[in-house]
Parts: C-alpha cells; sequence; structure tokens
C-alpha cells in the first residue's frame, strides 16, 4: 500500500512492503541509513526516531502505521554544518567510539533535552537506558550531556 | 497488505466485526517483535493509533490506548511503579496498558497490578457492545485471553475506591529493561485486608489467596507473621524453570518480594 | 604591493591531547557508512539456512523449490565452492558451507541471493533439508576423554616435587560470553565483470579474509580486494570469516552484487564467543606467603570449529599464574572440540579466563595465610629482571605491577551516598531493594596480557605516509573498530612530522600489504609504531634532500625561511615512505611452553565497590576503580574510553552476559535475554595510567584495550565475595548463587 508520511520536513510518498518496519522504509527506500538495526527488537535504541513528537524505536513502528505522521531521524538534527549542542558535546566528550549507536544517543538525548533541559546525572541514565553502547561503557556519554545540562559544554580539558 | 487507520472507535470495531482475523496494532512493541520471529505477516492490520477515545482516562477507567509513560507519570502507586519499570523510554511512549492485556505475556508488567486490585478488562465489539470481564476471567493462559472474535480491548477498569497502600516491585537480572522474573503487587486497605498477586510464576497472574487471608487477620503483624506470610506466598506460587531464571529463585524470590512490598504498605510512608 | 612573508604553522591535536576523532561527524549525523548502510546498482541480497540441529547428517538437500521461487537468482552449496571447501583462521578445518555432517547450532548449510531481503529469506526457506540428527557432544570432559582437542598445552617449569606449607585448592568456571558488537555482521560483494571481486566488510583483518577468500574461490590474490566497510565494533567477533566468502560466491555466481546483514539472532550464531572455562587451581606457598608451586588443569571448550582457540589456550596457559613470581609451574590445558557453538577471540583471549581463576585463588590463599591480599599480591609482584612464571621468559621493558596496585590501594574508595533514586539501589525501578537489605562489598584483582602477537608469529603492520599539496596521508590497511586507531595515527604523523593536516587512508588489500589483526591490543603498537617509524625517517630524508631544518603545513624551513612549499615538495619529493613494522621477534615455544614467547606485557589492577542484596541475589556494581600500565598516554579521551569500555564488558561476564546452551542450542540468541549492560547497570569508573615507557612502540606507548576486560571479572567476584561471605566460584554470578545460597545459610 501507498503511504505518505513527513521525514526531517521533507514530505513522501512510499510503496510500503506488507508489514515492514519503519526502520527498514527508512534504510531501505528513503535513504536514511542513519538510524541503525541493531537489534531490531527494541532492546537496543539505535534505531531511535521521534514519531509524532514521541521517542520511538523505529523497528517497532510498522511503515503502514506512520501513514500522515511526522518523523525525525538522526539525519534531521544538524543544521548544515552547524551540530546540534547534544552531537558537539558528546564529539568533545569523546562519546563516539564505533558509531553504531550514536546516533540513537543523539535522538534521544536530544529529546530528553527538549524537555529537561538541565537533567540530573540519575535522569540522564534513566532516560538513556534504552541505549546500550557497547565501546565506551557510557561514561563519556554522560561526561559530555553533563557537561551540556551544566552550560559547561565544550572542549574536553 | 492492508493497514487501516480508524479515527472513532466505531470505525475500528465495524472494521474488526468485518474480518476478525485482523491483526489489532496499537503500540507495536509486541506485535512488531512477534513479526520479526518469522509469524507471517498479516494481510490486514488494524491501527489503533489515533483512535482517541482509547486513550481517555477518567479516574479508573484508564483506555487501551494509554501508554506507559502517561501511566508512569499519573498518579503515585503501583499501577506507575510497574509503568516505570517497562521496557525503555522509547518502549514507554508507544507501548499501551491495552497491549499489555491483550499480549497476556505471563510476564506482563501492569497484569499484577490489575490483579491485585481486581481490576476489569472492559471488552467491546460492533455486534456484543460492551462487556465488563473480571480480570480472571479474562486472563486464561499463557498469552491467552478469552477475547471473543471481533473484540477489541477497550480499556482497564479499577473500582474506584483503590486501597489505601499499593505497592509494586519487579525482579530482574539488570537495573533496567528486563522482562521479570517475578513480579509483584501488594495492596492493603486500612481495614487490613490485603491483596497479593504476583507475575511470571504462573501461566496467568496469580493471586496468593491463602498468604492474603493469613495476613488480612493480621492488623499489625510481627516478624514471625511476615515470615509465615513470605512461606505461604512462596508455597503458592507455580513458577517454572527457563532460560531466564529456576523454579527454586523464583518461588524463593516470591516470598521475599511480596513481604517486602506489604512492609511498604505496612510502614505508611514512601520509599 | 607587499607580499607577506609566509608564517610559521604549528600543530594542534598532537601526541598527549584529546585529539577528536576525525570520523566522529560523519558518525553522529547518521552519514557514516558501516557495513550494513552500503549499497550497489542492481544488488541482490543473500541470506543463510543455517542448521537446527547441533549435531546432525544431512540426509537429503534439495535447492531445486528455493531455484523456481520469483526474484531468487542463485543457491548454493558446498558443491558450488571452486576452490579450496574449507577455510579457518588458524587451521581451515570449517566448511564453506555444510559438507553434510553440520556440527553446531546454526551452521551454514546453503545460501541464497535474491532481490531482496524478503524474497531470499523466503527462498531460504523453501529449500528442502532432511536431517538425521546425531548425538551431540557437549560435555568439554568427555571431549577430553575422547581426545576430541584442538589443542594441549604443557607448561612446566621448575621442580614438579615442589612444595609448600600452605595449600589452597579451587575449582573455577567462567561462561560463555558473546562480544555483542552493535554493528551486524555485514557487507557487500561487487563483481568486477572480470572473474575479479571487490568486497566491502566489516572485518578485524581484510588481508587473513583475502586469503581465505581467494582459496575458496579458487581464484588469484590479485582478482579480490577488500575493502574496509565502517565497522560497529569488534572485540574480536569480527576475526573469523561469516559473510566474506559467501558474499563473494553469490556475487560470482549471479555476476550482481550481492548485500549480507546478519540480524541480531543470526549474529549469534554468525561469530565465535568466547570459550567457557573450567579451572582446577593448587596454590602452595610459604607461610609467609611466597608463592612455591602453582599447579593448573585448564579445560576450554572450542566448540565445533578450531578459529584461533589453539592461540586462545595458549594465553590463558601462559597468563595462568598472573603476574606473580613462581619457581615452579605446572599446567595442562585443553581446548576442546564439541557441536557447541565455535569460540575464539574475544578481548582478553584466554587471560581473562585465567584471570578469575588466579586470582579467586590469591584471595584464598591470603585468606588462608591472614594476610592482606594486596599484600599478598605485592610480595609475589612480578617486576622488570624478573622471569615470568609460566614460560622463563626475563622480563624485559616495563612491567610496573606493584605501582599499579599501590597506586590502586591508594585511591580512595568512593562514599557510600544515601540512595536518593531507584538507580541507586539494587533493582533500580524494579524497586525490590531497601537500603537497609543492602550489603556493601570491595574486591581487587589484577592481571597481565601480552600485547601483539606471539609465539613465534611473524607480526608486522604496513605504513605508507605521504606528502601532498594538502598535507599528509597516512596508508594503512588496519581495521577501525571503534577504538580510535585512526585519532592516534593522526596524533603521531603530527607530532613527527610538524604537519597538521593529516589524512589516515584505509587501504583495500591491493593499495597495501597487511595491517595484521586489529586485536591483541596491537594496533597502536604496531600500525602507530610504524607511522612513528615511516614519518620520522620520511622527515630525515626531506629535511636531508632539502638541506632544510624544520617541516610544517607550509614546506621546509631553513634558517627561518621557507625553502619548498608544501606542494612543490609532494611534485618533487622526497614525498613517501613506507616500511613494514616488525615487532622484536618471539620464540616458538619448547614441549615444555618455554621461551621468549611474548613481545611485551602490560599489567592492570581494579577495584569493584558492588552493593548486593543477599535476600534476592540482586547487585549494583557501584565502582570499578583501575590503575592500567599503558607506557605512554597518546591520547587521554580515547584511552579513558577504551578503559571505561573494556571494564563495562568485564561487569557484563561478572553479573549478566552469558549464553545460554540446552544440548548445543542457544536459548538466549537475543538482546532481550543475552542481557548487555545498560545505562543504569555502569559502575562509576576512576582511571590511573602509569607511564612507564614500552621498549617499542610510538613514543612508547602500550596497547590498551584488553587489560580493562581482564581482572575487572575478578575484581567484581572478589566484591561479591567481600559483601556476602559467599565463595563465588563461577562468573556470571546469577541471583540463584546468591540468593539460594544465603537462603540456605540462615536456614
Amino acid at each position: 500500500m501507498r503511504i505518505t508520511l513527513t521525514v526531517n520536513g521533507e514530505d513522501h510518498t512510499v510503496d510500503v512492503r506488507g508489514a515492514e518496519s519503519l526502520l527498514h522504509m527508512l534504510r531501505e527506500d528513503l535513504a536514511l541509513p542513519g538510524s541503525k538495526n541493531a537489534c531490531e527488537h527494541g532492546e537496543c535504541g539505535s534505531c531511535s526516531v521521534v514519531l509524532d513528537g514521541e521517542l520511538v524505536c523505529a523497528c517497532l513502528v510498522m511503515a503502514a502505521d506512520a501513514a500522515g505522521s511526522t518523523v525525525r531521524t538522526v539525519e534531521g538534527y544538524a543544521d548544515g554544518d552547524t551540530l546540534h549542542p547534544v552531537q558537539q558535546a558528546l564529539l568533545d566528550a569523546g562519546g563516539v567510539q564505533c558509531g553504531f549507536c550514536t546516533p540513537g544517543f543523539v535522538v534521544a538525548a536530544a529529546e530528553l533535552f527538549d524537555e529537561n533541559p538541565a537533567p540530573t546525572a540519575d535522569e540522564l541514565r534513566e532516560a538513556l537506558a534504552g541505549n546500550v553502547c557497547r565501546c565506551t561503557g557510557y561514561g563519556a556519554i554522560l561526561r559530555g550531556l553533563e557537561s551540556l545540562a551544566a552550560g559547561t559544554a565544550g572542549s574536553v580539558s | 497488505m492492508d493497514c487501516e487507520h480508524p479515527h472513532d472507535l466505531d470505525t475500528a470495531l465495524a472494521a474488526l466485526a468485518d474480518d476478525p482475523e485482523a491483526t489489532v496494532l496499537a503500540g507495536g512493541t509486541d506485535v512488531m517483535v512477534d513479526l520479526s520471529f518469522g509469524h507471517p505477516h498479516p494481510s490486514h492490520v488494524i491501527a489503533l493509533r489515533r483512535v482517541a477515545e482509547l486513550t481517555e482516562w477518567e479516574r479508573g477507567r484508564i483506555g487501551a490506548g494509554v501508554t506507559y509513560r502517561r501511566l508512569e507519570r499519573g498518579p503515585a502507586g503501583a499501577l506507575a511503579q510497574a509503568s516505570r519499570t517497562v521496557g525503555s523510554p522509547q518502549i514507554r511512549n508507544a507501548g499501551t496498558i491495552g497491549g499489555n492485556v491483550a499480549t497476556a505475556s505471563p510476564a506482563g508488567d501492569t497484569l499484577p497490578v490489575i490483579a491485585a486490585c481486581d481490576a476489569a478488562i472492559e471488552v467491546a465489539s460492533r455486534d456484543g457492545g460492551v462487556r465488563l470481564v473480571p480480570w480472571s476471567e479474562f486472563f486464561v493462559g499463557v498469552k491467552r485471553t478469552s477475547l471473543r472474535p471481533g473484540e477489541l480491548v477497550t480499556a482497564v477498569v479499577f473500582p474506584e475506591e483503590m486501597p489505601a497502600r499499593h505497592e509494586f516491585g519487579k525482579i530482574g537480572m539488570r537495573n533496567a529493561m528486563v522482562i521479570s522474573m517475578v513480579s509483584a503487587c501488594v495492596t492493603r486497605a486500612a481495614d487490613g485486608a490485603t491483596a497479593v498477586a504476583l507475575g511470571s510464576v504462573a501461566p496467568t497472574p496469580l493471586r496468593a489467596t491463602m498468604a492474603e487471608a493469613m495476613i488480612s487477620a493480621r492488623p499489625d503483624p510481627d516478624e514471625a507473621a511476615l515470615a509465615e506470610f513470605a512461606r505461604l506466598v512462596s508455597d503458592e506460587v507455580r513458577p517454572i524453570t527457563d532460560h531466564r531464571g529456576t523454579e527454586a529463585y523464583r518461588r524463593h524470590a516470591s516470598g521475599v518480594l511480596a513481604r517486602r512490598l506489604l512492609e511498604r504498605c505496612l510502614d505508611g510512608g514512601g520509599r | 604591493m607587499t607580499v607577506e612573508a609566509p608564517t610559521r604553522t604549528g600543530i594542534t591535536g598532537g601526541v598527549g591531547t584529546s585529539a577528536t576523532r576525525p570520523d566522529g561527524i560523519p558518525k553522529l549525523t547518521g552519514n557514516y557508512a558501516f557495513g550494513s548502510d552500503i549499497s550497489a546498482q542492481g544488488m541482490l541480497w543473500g541470506a543463510t539456512l543455517r542448521s537446527p540441529h547441533p549435531h546432525a547428517r544431512i540426509i537429503r538437500l534439495d535447492t531445486a523449490p528455493a531455484l523456481a521461487m520469483p526474484g531468487v537468482a542463485a543457491v548454493l552449496t558446498i558443491d558450488d565452492v571452486p576452490g579450496r571447501k574449507h577455510y579457518g583462521l588458524e587451521h581451515a578445518d570449517q566448511p564453506v558451507l555444510s559438507d553434510g555432517i553440520v556440527r553446531y547450532w546454526g551452521e551454514p548449510v546453503a545460501v541464497v541471493a535474491a532481490d531482496d531481503l524478503e524474497d531470499a529469506t523466503r527462498a531460504v526457506a523453501a529449500i528442502v533439508v532432511e536431517y538425521e540428527p546425531l548425538e551431540p557432544l557437549v560435555d568439554s570432559e568427555v571431549a577430553v576423554e575422547r581426545g576430541e582437542v584442538f589443542r594441549t598445552i604443557n607448561v612446566r617449569r621448575g621442580d614438579r616435587d615442589a612444595t609448600g606449607p600452605v595449600v589452597v585448592e579451587g575449582f573455577w568456571e567462567t561462561g560463555m560470553q558473546d562480544q555483542a558488537p552493535l554493528g551486524p555482521e555485514s557487507g557487500l560483494a561487487i563483481p568486477d565483470g572480470q572473474g575479479g571481486i571487490d568486497l566491502y566488510v566489516a572485518t578485524q583483518w581484510t588481508h587473513t579474509d583475502l586469503g581465505q577468500i581467494v582459496a575458496s574461490l579458487g581464484v588469484t590474490e590479485g582478482q579480490v580486494r577488500v575493502h574496509h566497510a565502517g565497522i560497529g565494533g569488534a572485540f574480536g567477533a569480527r576475526e573469523d570469516v561469516s559473510i566474506q566468502i559467501h558474499s563473494c560466491l553469490l556475487a560470482l555466481a549471479t555476476g550482481r552484487p550481492v548485500k549480507m546483514v546478519y540480524d541480531r539472532k543470526e549474529s549469534f550464531v554468525g561469530h565465535v564467543h568466547r570459550h567457557p572455562s573450567r579451572l582446577w587451581y593448587r596454590h602452595e606457598a610459604t607461610e609467609d606467603g611466597d608463592l612455591v608451586k602453582v599447579t593448573v588443569r585448564m579445560v576450554l571448550d572450542g566448540g565445533a570449529y578450531a578459529s584461533s582457540s589453539p592461540a586462545v589456550i595458549a594465553n590463558a596457559s601462559y597468563f595462568a599464574v598472573g603476574p606473580y613470581r613462581c619457581d615452579n609451574v605446572f599446567v595442562e590445558a585443553h581446548i576442546t572440540r564439541t557441536n557447541n557453538p565455535p569460540c575464539g577471540a574475544m578481548r582478553g583471549f584466554g587471560a581473562v579466563q585465567a584471570c578469575f581463576g588466579y586470582e579467586s585463588q590469591m584471595d584464598l590463599l591470603a585468606g588462608r595465610l591472614g594476610m592482606d591480599p594486596l599484600e599478598l599480591r605485592l610480595r609475589n609482584a612480578l617486576a622488570p629482571g624478573d622471569v615470568m612464571s609460566t614460560t622463563g621468559q626475563v622480563i624485559q621493558g616495563s612491567l610496573p605491577t606493584a605501582r599499579v596496585i599501590e597506586e590502586l590501594r591508594a585511591m580512595p574508595l568512593p562514599d557510600a551516598v544515601p540512595a536518593t533514586h531507584p538507580l541507586h539501589l539494587p533493582g533500580g525501578t524494579g524497586l525490590t531493594t531497601d537500603p537497609r537489605h543492602v550489603r556493601r562489598g570491595v574486591g581487587y584483582a589484577v592481571s597481565m596480557k601480552n600485547l601483539a602477537f606471539s609465539e613465534g608469529f611473524d607480526d608486522y603492520a604496513e605504513v605508507r605516509v605521504t606528502i601532498t599539496p594538502a598535507g599528509v596521508e597516512v596508508h594503512t590497511a588496519a581495521a577501525e573498530v571503534g577504538q580510535g586507531l585512526v585519532t592516534v595515527c593522526q596524533q603521531i604523523a603530527r607530532s613527527v612530522l610538524g604537519i597538521q593536516q593529516v589524512a589516515v587512508v584505509l587501504d583495500d588489500t591491493s593499495m597495501i600489504g597487511s595491517a595484521g589483526s586489529t586485536s591483541a591490543s596491537r594496533q597502536t603498537q604496531m600500525t602507530g609504531g610504524g607511522v612513528e617509524a615511516v614519518a620520522t625517517e620520511l622527515r630525515r630524508m626531506i629535511l636531508d634532500e632539502h638541506d632544510g631544518d624544520d617541516l610544517d603545513d607550509t614546506g621546509v624551513w631553513r634558517g627561518g625561511e621557507l625553502i619548498v612549499p608544501l606542494e612543490r615538495l609532494a611534485a618533487v619529493g622526497p614525498a613517501t615512505h613506507h616500511l613494514r613494522f616488525r615487532h622484536p621477534p618471539t620464540d616458538i615455544p619448547d614441549e615444555n611452553g618455554q621461551g621468549d614467547l611474548h613481545v611485551d606485557f602490560a599489567v592492570a589492577a581494579h577495584r569493584a565497590v558492588v552493593e548486593v542484596d543477599p535476600e534476592l541475589g540482586l547487585l549494583r556494581v557501584v565502582a570499578v576503580d583501575t590503575v592500567q600500565d599503558v607506557g605512554t598516554v597518546l591520547n587521554p579521551a580515547a584511552l579513558l574510553g577504551q578503559v571505561e569500555g573494556g571494564i563495562m564488558q568485564g561487569v557484563g561476564l561478572a553479573v549478566m552476559e552469558e549464553i545460554v546452551l540446552d544440548d548445543g542450542v542457544i536459548k538466549n540468541a537475543s538482546f532481550t535475554d543475552y542481557l548487555l549492560p545498560t545505562f543504569a547497570d555502569a559502575p562509576s569508573v576512576t582511571a590511573r595510567f602509569v607511564e612507564e615507557p614500552s621498549h617499542f612502540g610510538p613514543f612508547g606507548a602500550k596497547g590498551a584495550g584488553e587489560p580493562p576486560t581482564i581482572s575487572s571479572t575478578a575484581a567484581i567476584a572478589a566484591a561479591i565475595r567481600d559483601a556476602t561471605g559467599l565463595p563465588i566460584t563461577r562468573v556470571p554470578v546469577r541471583p540463584d548463587d546468591i540468593a539460594l545460597a544465603a537462603a540456605s545459610r540462615s536456614g
């Protein structure tokens, strides 16, 4: 069936393949491979997107159910060459290693900061417990986001 | 594949009445996982996300489409506590109480709260009208409910008067994003009437009725009574051994968890 | 008109700074092309039929129904492999596709290429296979009895009859861990129309893939080029071939590009795992705590095929005693062949399992002696000039064992803070535990690891450095798996050449020789060492040739004057140099495991603080602090990232990660039930680094990737013992292990 939806501000009309997930559609039909496929079961957060204003796992959204919806993916956060503050904070803190979890963290953290500009460390941990990282041990990610919360995000000393 | 997006309940029910085999989709957190396990792809999906009536929440009547996120931020108590433990924020934004109920997994996190509070499941169909099904008649087995063809879960209805205290706990192997090994809800009314419901220890949510009877008769239970209470709970649960946990651990942990939740109810204070 | 005189430029982001990684921005904006993100025009999707039995004979295999399906372009079995039918890292013992017997659950039987993934998956399901299940061998002790071993190692040093008055014996076990890199197995094979292939793949060693692909395809090395695709973590999961040969076979058979990506469930059988281990130890010591003799029997289960098991058991054996002096050491170690899933490389590579054994023993011994556990370790600590207790190698270079222990001991313990949030208590938001249910425990562990390859392996890394009009290019075939190799290569080139603009180019196998594996904590010392050596020589060549005294982004300078602009230098040269960087040679062990088998070592000490709820067996790892021997800190932030990440994998092995097997079948092949530590499970980490330079490696740096993973697990186990008084003889520790033992104690 054919659906229309808006992704990162652009309208798209897509022929949905059966019960495929929104993640699959973003990656394969819309040339937006930024959202990742680490588990496709909602257990890792690497496919985090914002659907109609809510942070969700795109692997758990049936693409057909996104008809008429608005989606924001990781590709929709930087403004040209200017990184989103969450992206800049993670970069500066050394919070990127292999990068596979990174898009999910960008989206989840950006949404958190939108709602709560000064989260505590515990609030960060709980809000991001659905984003698994295997490389960093979360330390640099936490430090980067804590600096952002404190308004002190900048280069690592 | 055909996917319908009804915007009101009557349209949704009509679609389901015309094709009772259709896949009903709310948050997708169970349905999409099932599909990825190789279950045959549906030919007809009825997506409920846009049915505003299902998101209504009026006092004890919680629309099936209310998400864990809203429940988590709702009135403090066992239901909010249980909802906070579901998955991750991503899951909680999408998953719904109606989905938890309709999926009827033995590990469903809201189920012990529903059982302990003797909530009812409101179901509706185009041709059969609205029914209020007691929880104990709704959950009939592992992932099996008494939903009739053409019926949708439309709400979970908690009693107008909730017990004075209600506490929830969930045991898993890490501190977030777990399917429970054991979960429990304990409620205690002002007159001492106590309800104890557990999840993941039987095919459906289990009320430990003997433990309840024993402790309800004790307005001010001492250490011996609390120990006896825990022992009765351990005796009454019917856990299995699977890759998540052993029968012996679940039996032991049931008693410990139920006792702690009861102690919180008795404390009168917050945690 | 005045012409401005050119000014000298300096560098930022050289060695010693936390230089920002060059690939960070694309990773943050979703533009970094991982193996699963790339595609090509006219591309087909590959899918794999896998065995549902851990051991079976294939009686009938009929691919015709699959070939008849819409969109299917090829279905291949072992008969379609034109060259060598087997592959493998150390021994080519694994069939490219089943040879008629399947030997582990999930073993590949056939592969399909079709228009899209759905078509390919449906075609796989349509292949008719009849199996005759055979009894799987799943018990490693039975395997030893039957002689089903990939390798047996005997380490014998000293006097067999030596004894010590104080004896502790213990039996220790570690479970099967998965590397679980988030990036799935993935790649794209593109035929060149002339019988050759370009393969883009996420892998730890392109040249070893190349050799195996060429052999099985029956083509010449010049016909295949293996390119790096973006890698989503590795930790040992990408050393063995996964999609490489299959995708190339399908691409050649169809004449079209073929992409293969495993989903998470398939990934669990698509790569090897950390060997589960059973360890019997006897430590004998004097009353004063000097180790007299250590006797060990180890059985590690290698599963169905060899992979790197022969090297893993070697590592486990040589590090069986740890960083301690002992004159009499006897190790008998077997690595078995069974019908369990194949095991191989995972960060730590045998040293992890051994460390759980010897550190648990050291604590037991300290207890028996009535000695402080750290004092016991300090008393026996290995130092440069000492003889390695297992192999007899005299330790050269730096080995600050005592120092890492002492500095860790001096670090203040984290304060116990009142729990103000559910995440401060075991059970987290599950609200299982109140503060009064909690017992705190502290435990220490120390470990030793070899760096780079050993046992006489010809270990080298090729590097080429080129001056371009824009700056410098560093060429390497090394795999950047996330660890930040590309960053340190930039930093080293900057600091040596004085040129800021450095691009690190990850060349395919046809453009440059092997950099060796990204494993064994070796790339910084090997490829980084190569960059240092090549850049140093290139700079010398440039300054010599042009009689200059300095070099920077503007060009060659003499006496404060620019004599050769960079663009001209790039044109006239010397503009390039390359070499094959080798480390000092190592010995092949003799029949007693003796020799100078290793080129370098690193030690690390870890201290864990845990809070345990003994009644429920739930726990929280509050802190894992560490002091690590790193030679030189090249990039503080990146180094800390490796340490924190490695510690988290140690946390996983300690308390939650295990592949659950039932007669060879994996029961938890998903992230739902194979639990990785989340943000809510992460301990705080305070890390200090000891800088006593290595005898080889850029600016004296040592590899740092594995040590964090080795003694962190043992430290956490020790802390749980401290909190509960329980023996904790197995990791990962399950709630049952604590709660039921504690319950039976209290009666």
